[in-house]
């Protein structure tokens, strides 16, 4: 269907930022909100953040603690699979390659589930996490990051579509073998890359 | 799992549901019976490759066989809300695919239990598909919808729920009209708080499964309240829309 086109189409629009926009996206200046239930309110003196699975010895943070971890700031674009894209976001947080300092991960660990407060989970490869790839937003905007957008903390890896940024996050397992969080379970990528366009199982 | 591929489907119709909105109807070569609550991609691309996709719901149930019916709301600046509502005719080809989505979904294993329905503006279409659903498979479970409109052009659908409300006895209609009310109208006219969410609560027994779908702001606040007023978390389905 390369041939089709719909005529008339797409003679208005506007050309700025094209090469940051992924295919089939267009830029919004709003962060939409979008979340499957309601949004768990989390009291920080009970919050954790934990590292378990396949590691030799598990790691839990308190709040106090965990804001404790070296902070970093970070700027990125980001893509959600209903199509909106935001540029030039700025957060405050901790990068995942901190937090992996505290842990040793076994041998066999190729991919990770983020779980959240509200049983939310979704799983990526483990190295989509390292190396500068990702962080846990506790920031935005210069503000703590509010309760709809994942506040307390959410996990940030912008590089593929944001439904892998697991809001209000409680924790990552670590896994040897990759499994489906929430949506992938539903037909959504189990790894969703936005530049290819990885939005549903059958893009993979 | 399904496979999502992009299919030519023709356009049928379009309606005039409000000054804003209208509802498409296409034929599709491949249809699928949906659940009520999903949604398809519509895609539109132009001469020189340039493509723009977005998600809507669908409105019709899966007993309107061969054809979805896409009520769309035009955005100001909206590229592709514009094209189709004032680009598109009958006869005309558009890609689509889907049905997509499998969490805001009224499933038939839900049809004996209370149903609470909550909308705002152009939120009530993939609600109103599960309405036409539950007529058309001839449920009588308690089933209630909160509309939430800024005044009269806003309210889509109106006729049809109007009527659906008067007809069967099991389906309460609550309109609430924030901005601006029609002469004489005695009904809700505020924002959905929590002393009308209570009156309708106390309508349905057991207590309901929920579908709330709208800007993020009216499901923010109405996800809370339920949630305040005791209801557990995985038995409200929210679907947020911001301005895009």
């Amino acid at each position: 269907m390369a041939a089709f086109f719909n005529p008339g189409f797409g003679s208005k629009r506007k050309a700025s930022n094209s090469d940051r926009i992924p295919p089939g996206q267009y830029e919004t200046d709003d962060f939409p909100v979008l979340t499957a239930g309601p949004t768990p309110r989390i009291p920080l003196d009970t919050w954790t953040f934990s590292l378990d699975g396949l590691v030799e010895s598990p790691q839990h943070w308190t709040w106090e603690q965990f804001n404790a971890l070296p902070h970093q700031s970070v700027t990125n674009d980001i893509h959600c699979v209903t199509k909106w894209s935001k540029l030039d976001t700025h957060w405050e947080g901790i990068s995942i390659d901190t937090l992996l300092e505290h842990v040793t991960l076994k041998p066999e660990v190729r991919y990770v589930m983020a779980y959240s407060y509200g049983d939310y989970t979704t799983n990526m490869p483990l190295d989509d996490l390292r190396n500068g790839k990702a962080f846990i937003g506790l920031r935005f905007e210069g503000q703590p990051l509010a309760p709809e957008h994942g506040g307390p903390a959410r996990l940030v890896v912008p590089h593929l579509y944001f439904w892998k940024s697991a809001k209000w996050i409680k924790g990552l397992r670590f896994m040897e073998k990759d499994e489906p969080g929430f949506w992938e379970d539903g037909g959504y990528s189990m790894y969703g890359d936005p530049w290819k366009e990885q939005r549903y199982s059958s893009d993979d | 799992m399904e496979k999502f591929h992009w299919q030519l489907a023709t356009v049928q119709s379009v309606t005039q549901e409000t000054p804003r909105v209208k509802t498409i109807t296409l034929a599709l070569p491949e249809w699928i019976p949906h659940l009520p609550g999903q949604h398809y991609d519509v895609r539109l691309t132009a001469a020189d490759g340039y493509q723009a996709q977005r998600s809507y719901s669908i409105a019709s149930p899966p007993e309107q066989t061969r054809q979805i019916a896409l009520t769309v709301e035009l955005i100001e600046d909206g590229e592709v809300s514009t094209y189709l509502l004032e680009g598109l005719a009958p006869g005309d080809s558009l890609e689509v695919r889907g049905p997509i989505g499998g969490y805001f979904v009224w499933k038939d294993n839900m049809k004996n239990l209370p149903l609470l329905l909550v909308a705002g503006g152009s939120g009530v279409v993939p609600l109103m598909a599960m309405l036409r659903h539950r007529t058309a498979i001839g449920a009588t479970n308690p089933a209630v919808l909160i509309f939430s409109v800024r005044t009269e052009d806003d309210a889509i659908y109106q006729r049809e729920l109007t009527q659906l409300a008067s007809q069967d006895s099991s389906f309460h209609l609550f309109v609430t009209y924030t901005r601006h009310s029609p002469t004489g109208w005695s009904g809700y006219q505020r924002r959905i708080d929590r002393a009308m969410l209570t009156e309708v609560l106390n309508q349905l027994n057991p207590a309901p499964q929920c579908f709330i779908c709208g800007p993020t702001l009216l499901v923010e606040n109405v996800a809370n309240i339920l949630t305040d007023m005791g209801l557990p978390a995985n038995t409200i389905r929210t679907e947020r829309f911001g301005p895009s």
